[in-house]
């Protein structure tokens, strides 16, 4: 399902390892209400590293210019590092240079496609542009798991276009109706946009099923590889998704860079979504002509620093291991999953204890609200994530309108889940709450 | 007393779960068609999810009823459910200045001490003040009731 190439191999990260890890973080090293951060909101936005950091400042403490423009030496260093940069982070989804795009974040980048699809769909537009055309009788598929950057850019594109929003619903358990999406992907289904990794419930959805059955019918797949790409050995070629998009900081780089994949050929036909400088070829008063991908998706100055920033984050993983850190996850997942299932009066979402899932847990307190959930660990200094995480719609499946998640990263260590389940067991009698059921 | 425990003190863990108040019907939500004394309002806090519907009623001069339905964590439960043990019999300035009042001690940042003679027992969510991403959740249900009784005549 993923590609492992070049990507070490797949023991887990041993707990020396991670210590040594935790000096690159520090962030980490603080007290936070007088107790040792213990810092499990990762999924949210995760750590940067030094080289991460010092990335951005070498970047403008030497180099910093504008790209793509100017003649000067400075402006041909500024360019190297932005486009080095590029290579370095295709490199590291197994895509080429060119099927790169930056963007701001992920949201940007489900954005961007979509609005793209938009401009295919109306007014005058040339006849390669024609495949990623919706309209009237067309649909567009998403799952009922997703994060609203994944739902709400496609209610928006069959909004304007007249196509029909559908969407593949999932199990009690949060995985996907794999039958239903059999029945679902029809001839008329134009996109489906599915995430890889549930930020939610941490479910790793079938990739290559679903762009098989998608592929059949001749839609375009859209993979949002938020929770992937940070996590686990990601191959967009060997998945042979059409798109993908991914955010920067939940991947040990600043916020600000995100990037969507893109094949080439696609990417070259698609019309563009933000226009300006930078993306033409030639302009008169009446048109304007486009560079070819990447190019013509960034128009405006880019985040160069931040680029450069992201390219050492993934160097960072990519020398430690995808395949390691994923593995170390799991372990953590798991460990997460089977303390909180040992603890009174908590309902972890998505798949029990043994089943594949990322290293993260949501979770429910019989008879006390996630965000008092939170506000208690932060009193011991952990830090998770409490709402609806940005899907209303899935914790509506699940009966809840919110629910409080930890999530890990490489940093993380065993004791650290630890002390966030001893945390987690004090929850219901602090709030006198024992007597509540689910 | 520990921070965590000055924002969750004892009468706010109770009031959290008497909810006093909190007796609007599922047929009441939709809050079409009321008549003229009464007035309606729902606050959803989109970052956390908590959310309130609260309904005024009023005769004369003065606040004669308040229900809610309401989900939401134990401090904004507890909030509405103390609001609406006060605000019965209060007139229309009495209420505004109730609620200016709670306001300005919640958007102190632990800075004012609530004064337990004008604010009650909504004194005990003080605490609140000091965790600003919590002030929402305390203001939650008073904002409910300043809108709901601006619709009254």
């Amino acid at each position: 399902m993923t590609g492992t190439a070049n990507h070490g191999h797949s023991l887990p990260l041993t707990d020396t390892e991670i210590l040594r890890i935790r000096n690159d973080f520090p962030i980490l090293e603080q007290l936070v209400n007088e107790q040792p951060l213990v810092y499990l909101d990762s999924g949210a936005t995760s750590q940067n590293p030094l080289s991460v950091m010092e990335a951005e400042q070498e970047y403008y403490e030497q180099r910093n210019s504008a790209v793509h423009r100017g003649a000067h030496t400075l402006a041909v260093a500024a360019t190297d590092v932005f486009e080095d940069a590029r290579s370095t982070v295709a490199a590291f989804i197994g895509a080429d240079d060119n099927e790169l795009v930056w963007t701001q974040n992920a949201t940007a980048g489900l954005n961007l496609i979509a609005y793209s699809f938009g401009n295919a769909s109306v007014g005058k537009v040339c006849d390669a542009a024609k495949k990623f055309a919706v309209g009237p009788g067309d649909e567009v598929l998403v799952t009922e798991m997703e994060h609203h950057a994944n739902l709400i850019p496609w209610q928006e594109l069959c909004r304007r276009t007249g196509a029909t929003l559908r969407f593949i619903p999932i199990y009690d358990d949060g995985t996907l109706d794999m039958a239903a999406a059999a029945t679902l992907i029809t001839e008329r289904t134009k996109v489906l946009a599915f995430t890889h990794v549930s930020n939610v419930t941490g479910v790793i959805n079938p990739v290559a099923e679903l762009v098989a059955l998608a592929h059949a019918v001749g839609a375009l797949v859209v993979l949002d590889a938020c929770q992937s790409a940070p996590h686990l050995p990601l191959d967009v070629k060997a998945l042979d998704v059409d798109f993908a998009v991914f955010s920067g900081h939940k991947m040990l780089a600043p916020t600000g860079i995100g990037g969507v994949y893109g094949r080439a050929a696609l990417l070259d036909a698609m019309p563009p979504f933000l226009t300006g400088g930078s993306m033409i070829t030639t302009v008169t008063m009446e048109e304007a002509g486009y560079l070819p991908a990447p190019q013509r998706f960034e128009a405006g100055t880019q985040p160069i620093s931040q680029a450069a920033a992201l390219a050492a984050a993934c160097n960072y993983l990519s020398e430690t291991g995808m395949a390691r850190i994923h593995a170390w996850e799991a372990e953590l997942g798991k460990r997460l999953v089977k303390g909180l299932e040992g603890i009174e009066g908590i309902r972890v979402l998505g798949p029990p204890a043994g089943v594949p899932r990322a290293g993260l847990a949501a979770f429910e307190v019989a008879g006390v609200h996630a965000h008092d959930v939170g506000q208690f660990l932060d009193a011991a200094g952990i830090a998770v994530r409490v709402g609806h995480h940005c899907a209303q719609p899935l914790h509506r499946r699940l009966g809840l309108n919110s629910s409080t998640r930890a999530s890990t990263y490489l940093y993380n260590t065993t004791a650290e889940v630890d002390a966030f389940l001893a945390a987690v067991a004090g929850v219901r009698a602090y709030f006198g709450v024992e007597g509540a059921s689910l | 007393m520990s921070a965590l425990d000055s924002l969750y003190q004892q009468i706010i863990l109770e009031e959290s779960k008497t909810r006093r108040g909190g007796d609007l019907r599922d047929d009441q939500l939709d809050g079409q068609h009321l008549p003229a004394n009464v007035g309606q309002c729902h606050q959803l806090n989109p970052v956390c999810g908590d959310e309130i519907t609260l309904r005024i009623e009023t005769a004369e001069d003065e606040v004669s009823g308040i229900h809610w339905a309401g989900d939401g964590c134990s401090i904004s439960m507890a909030s509405a459910s103390i609001l609406s043990d006060m605000v019965v019999g209060l007139n229309r300035a009495e209420v505004a200045a109730l609620i200016a009042n709670f306001r300005e001690v919640m958007r102190s940042r632990g800075k004012l001490v609530a004064d337990e003679e004008i604010l009650g027992d909504a004194a005990a969510l003080s605490g609140v003040s000091k965790f600003p991403a919590r002030v929402k959740c305390a203001m939650l249900a008073w904002v409910a009731a300043e809108d709901a009784l601006n619709q009254t005549r």
